[in-house]
């Protein structure tokens, strides 16, 4: 689940969330040119720098890897991570402002004017609704002023003069992503406007971005049907884990959220060691890397903050969730599973590949084709994340006159088959290839492989294992198959998650009236 | 695998996702030190992007080679004239049908079932597609199986077999797609924009019905094919290819045919939008999507460069007056942008598009048109013009930046009858651009008394209701899917 700086309207937006980025494997080869094409430094703040050179074209393309996300949002303050997201495009104590030291002392008194209208409206009895008001006035007074310090957008704005492109930024459970590209020739421009938002943020029009943030929440998850119901069936499948919590945020909880509260998730997750940058494109590392070096050495140092301590504790019962609303119907269901290191990592994903990928799928060649119940049948994982323990999940989307029941009935027969019987030779062999192909072919991309460089430096520790996974991939066996799937899609490990259609009660019509 | 994705097709693009940025100059004061104005810009390393090598052959079709040997992988695609907007008004989604069950039905020699195995197995993919003003075929595959993965296609291109059981299966998936229409907020916001810009029946913006696949037959979509395959092809490869020996096998391919045949000229008319407010009711949202729309211009107009310099400024990216505005200074909505759009043959739309929570629904709207309005009131400066350049100049590297969109760019100009050199005219013209331009072109094109305003919204929740706009009488526009008759019709009934 990701939440991001910028919307992509024009894109659909539910394949982008329910599909994780998948880079399994590649070859020795390959990984031996990459090897030689690329530089990686961990400076003493701790913050590792990756430069790969691809010179094609007088471009490049960044990824700012931090591995921090709304599953570290405190408790009480979901969406605190891609809240600070936001913060970072709005500027520093040099860009973004016309006076920062009076802007300073402006910023402390909205914090004070926003604890203490906080501090009454939260007031579990005898709140003085006209103090109440008072304190809004105060309240809103207070950012008047200290927005008059403020050059909006400037910080996108001269990263957008000098040709930015693709800049964005997103935020995802696990982790917060900043990328764009650029020309060659701004490298040391981007360098200055990158390590300053790192390591030089001002909570600045903290309570408007949260507005901002509150219409996001209302476009992805309150006004899509889709979007309401993945968060009932994460908050269903998890009781302890975070996963279980809305990614972009309660709206209670964002609502209330303070920029002082923002500072200190930065403070505590934005430190060297919790950072990598990844530099893909035209550049020469021999003179860039100490030039890098010079900028993000100013990112503080500190400890590599502790990741969370919460197991999920094993599921017991199954469980389910029905809405029954005038949508199409819609039928999704997860196990968990294990986390990314867990060394059946690879075996998830041939099961992915073999239920679920192009027209000879089981899912599609059974749902779709042959029983012609459902336009569309996939299974992905991990789910929603992949840092700690997440969910295989199978969705499907029934065709008219076809319910979630025959959906589920459906998709069970196709589990079944791989805990009883083996996958066929030919099935576990074009996994194998595929996963290889796809690999080879996000090479070409700079930003893509800008951000599975950073990725991988951050989950691994290395970013070769993002062909070094290959020798995962070659081992599993359909033995392992089988085994997997009898270990995990076990019912009392299910949680599912329904849209029922219901014909609207209070039906508000429109009269006719077409234009 | 975009062939079995629900996402309906997006016929009408507002043009320019180039960003803009624009401050209001009172607010920039002299003294700031702009430190990042020291950091040095060395000149741009030399870049002649590799052009691909055009071959047209006497018959008329086009060749596009376009080496690339990075990585060991060839494609192709083959570009036929003719897409929904030729269809026929009572079989619309025709074109939609062909475009799946050309490649799922298969060819005589291979059906489409025992080609999925052998190119899944290869980690090849031969896909069809329908568009507005297109089909198209196109392939790709490791290096080593070119030869087999290219013959196959070649035998779809010439051979298709269009099965009944296929056709049907496409129109299922076109079903769903029909009965889900109304389920996402954005997609009907979107949709019905469309139709009041361009007419609900034109064949830019209609949209297929039950009724209107049913009638689709595997002989229609025969007939379409052998309709279209005369036409003026435009074939382009790229990758890890012996240029000497890819000529001479496309040519062994394409030479030969009959010479081709233009499709009739179109003759469309775009009255645009009838002015006014436009609701739609939709009960499970608290978000109002509102869509500003106008008709727009082609791309062939000399007044594009400066249009897109207007857009820039108006709704661009983080820097445009609309961004600032309603985003940034009014906190009212997470996602607003747009602008003047311009298609290669046909006019885009205008279209501004703003989301906000319901009660906030006359405000933005009012913030958004007043920013519309401005284009024509408010002067542009000589700071914002220069920032907009900026924007779409530094960033025009990144039109041609792989060797992938250099071929594109070159084929979809000789699919529109464009100079191969359009892209340097362009640019030449968005350097040109001034101020009185800017005055000219928005005093020419920007009209906000023509504009139709469009919510998608949750009536009880937007207070104060749409009569605030002072747009007159709002129009309720009636979304309802019409089912046939008979059996589909008794399972929709509670």
């Amino acid at each position: 689940m990701q939440t991001r700086m910028f919307s992509w309207i024009w894109k659909g937006f539910l394949m982008a969330t329910l599909t994780a980025a998948i880079w399994p494997s590649a070859h020795a080869q390959d990984l031996k040119s990459f090897e030689q094409k690329t530089t990686v430094k961990v400076l003493p703040n701790g913050l590792t720098i990756i430069l790969c050179e691809r010179h094609d074209a007088p471009v490049f393309s960044y990824s700012t890897f931090i591995d921090a996300g709304d599953v570290d949002d405190p408790s009480g303050d979901s969406g605190l991570a891609h809240m600070f997201e936001h913060l970072a495009f709005k500027g520093t104590s040099q860009i973004g402002t016309n006076d920062y030291p009076d802007e300073k002392i402006a910023l402390a008194k909205v914090e004070a004017a926003n604890n203490a209208y906080e501090a009454e409206y939260l007031k579990p009895v005898g709140r003085d609704e006209q103090k109440l008001a008072e304190l809004k006035k105060a309240f809103l007074a207070a950012q008047a002023e200290a927005h008059k310090y403020v050059i909006p957008n400037q910080f996108t704005e001269v990263a957008e003069r000098n040709g930015a492109h693709g800049l964005n930024a997103e935020t995802g459970l696990d982790n917060t992503m900043y990328f764009w590209s650029m020309p060659e020739n701004r490298l040391e421009l981007w360098a200055w406007l990158e390590s300053a938002r790192l390591s030089d943020t001002v909570p600045r029009e903290f309570y408007k971005e949260r507005d901002v943030v509150l219409e996001e929440r209302r476009m992805r998850t309150d006004s899509d049907p889709i979007g309401r119901l993945i968060e009932q069936f994460l908050a269903t499948a998890y009781v302890a884990h975070p996963y279980g919590r809305s990614s972009i945020g309660w709206p209670s909880e964002v609502s209330q959220l303070s920029a002082t509260e923002a500072m200190a998730f930065h403070r505590k997750y934005y430190v060297g060691s919790n950072v990598v940058v990844a530099v893909v494109g035209d550049i020469k590392a021999s003179e860039a890397m100490p030039m890098l070096e010079k900028y993000f050495s100013k990112v503080p140092g500190g400890p590599k903050p502790e990741d969370l301590t919460t197991v999920e504790p094993k599921q017991f019962a199954e469980k389910t969730v029905t809405i029954r609303e005038a949508t199409q119907p819609f039928y999704i269901e997860g196990y968990h599973r294990p986390s990314y290191r867990n060394p059946d990592d690879a075996v998830y994903d041939a099961i992915q590949d073999i239920m679920s990928n192009g027209r000879v799928s089981r899912l599609y060649r059974s749902l779709v084709e042959k029983q012609q119940i459902a336009a569309e049948a996939q299974g992905f994982s991990p789910f929603p994340g992949d840092k700690y323990p997440s969910l295989f999940a199978f969705y499907a989307v029934p065709l008219p006159g076809h319910t979630p029941g025959e959906m589920r009935e459906a998709i069970h027969k196709e589990i079944d088959k791989l805990k009883t019987s083996d996958v066929t030779d030919a099935e576990l062999a074009m996994y194998k290839t595929r996963a290889r192909a796809d690999l080879l072919r996000g090479l070409a991309d700079n930003q893509g492989l800008a951000n599975a460089m950073a990725e991988y430096q951050t989950r691994y520790g290395d970013w070769r294992e993002l062909f070094l996974q290959l020798n995962r991939v070659d081992k599993v066996t359909k033995a392992d198959i089988r085994r997997v799937a009898n270990q995990v899609f076990m019912p009392s490990n299910r949680t599912s998650a329904e849209i029922d259609f219901t014909t609207p009660t209070a039906a508000a019509k429109n009269n006719g009236g077409a234009q | 695998m975009t062939t079995l994705s629900l996402r309906i097709v997006c016929r009408v693009l507002v043009a320019g996702a180039a960003f803009a940025a624009m401050v209001p100059p009172a607010l920039l004061p002299a003294q700031q030190s702009k430190p990042w104005d020291q950091i040095p810009i060395p000149a741009l390393h030399p870049f002649n992007p590799q052009q691909p090598r055009r071959i047209a052959l006497k018959n008329g079709i086009v060749l596009f080679l376009q080496e690339d040997h990075e990585l060991p992988f060839v494609s192709g695609s083959v570009f036929i004239p003719g897409g929904s907007r030729d269809e026929d008004p009572a079989k619309v989604g025709l074109v939609d049908l062909y475009g799946q069950a050309w490649r799922t039905s298969g060819t005589e020699k291979m059906g489409g079932d025992a080609m999925d195995d052998l190119l899944e197995s290869k980690a090849a993919h031969i896909e069809t597609g329908g568009d507005v003003d297109s089909t198209s075929l196109s392939w790709d595959s490791l290096k080593g199986d070119t030869d087999q993965v290219y013959a196959l296609a070649m035998d779809l291109l010439f051979h298709p077999k269009f099965s009944a059981e296929k056709l049907d299966l496409a129109k299922q998936q076109e079903a769903t797609g029909i009965v889900r229409r109304n389920d996402d907020e954005g997609e009907i916001a979107g949709r019905e924009a469309a139709k009041l810009a361009y007419g609900a029946s034109s064949p830019y913006a209609r949209q297929p019905e039950l009724s209107t696949i049913a009638t689709v037959s595997v002989d229609d979509l025969k007939a379409w094919h052998d309709r279209t395959i005369g036409g003026k092809l435009i074939v382009a490869v790229s990758g890890d290819f012996d240029p000497v020996a890819m000529e001479a096998r496309l040519r062994a391919t394409f030479d030969a045919l009959p010479t081709a045949k233009p499709l009739p000229p179109r003759h469309d008319a775009f009255p645009g939008p009838t002015p006014g407010a436009y609701f739609i009711n939709k009960q499970d949202v608290n978000q109002s999507n509102v869509q500003i729309v106008g008709l727009g211009t082609l791309r062939s107009n000399p007044d594009v460069p400066v249009l897109a310099v207007m857009n820039d400024i108006l709704g661009g990216g983080f820097g445009s007056r609309l961004f600032q505005k309603v985003r940034t200074e009014l906190g009212l909505a997470y996602a607003v942008g747009g602008g003047y759009g311009y298609s290669y043959d046909h006019p885009g739309t205008f279209r501004v598009v703003v989301m906000t929570k319901s009660a906030s629904t006359v405000d933005a709207t009012k913030a958004a048109e007043a920013e519309i309005a401005g284009l024509t009131t408010r002067p542009f400066t000589q700071e914002e013009l220069k920032r907009a350049k900026d924007d779409i100049l530094n960033s025009f590297l990144f039109l041609y930046d792989t060797r992938e969109k250099v071929l594109a760019e070159r084929v979809r100009l000789e699919f529109y009858g464009y100079p191969a050199d359009y892209l340097e005219t362009y640019k030449a013209g968005l350097e040109k651009v001034t101020v009185p331009d800017l005055e000219r072109v928005a005093k020419k094109y920007i009209h906000p008394d023509k504009l139709a305003v469009l919510v998608v919204g949750n009536q009880p929740e937007i207070k104060p209701g749409l009569e605030a706009l002072d747009l007159g009488a709002v129009h309720p526009v009636d979304i309802t899917i019409p089912m046939p008759q008979q059996g589909a019709a008794a399972e929709k009934k509670p």
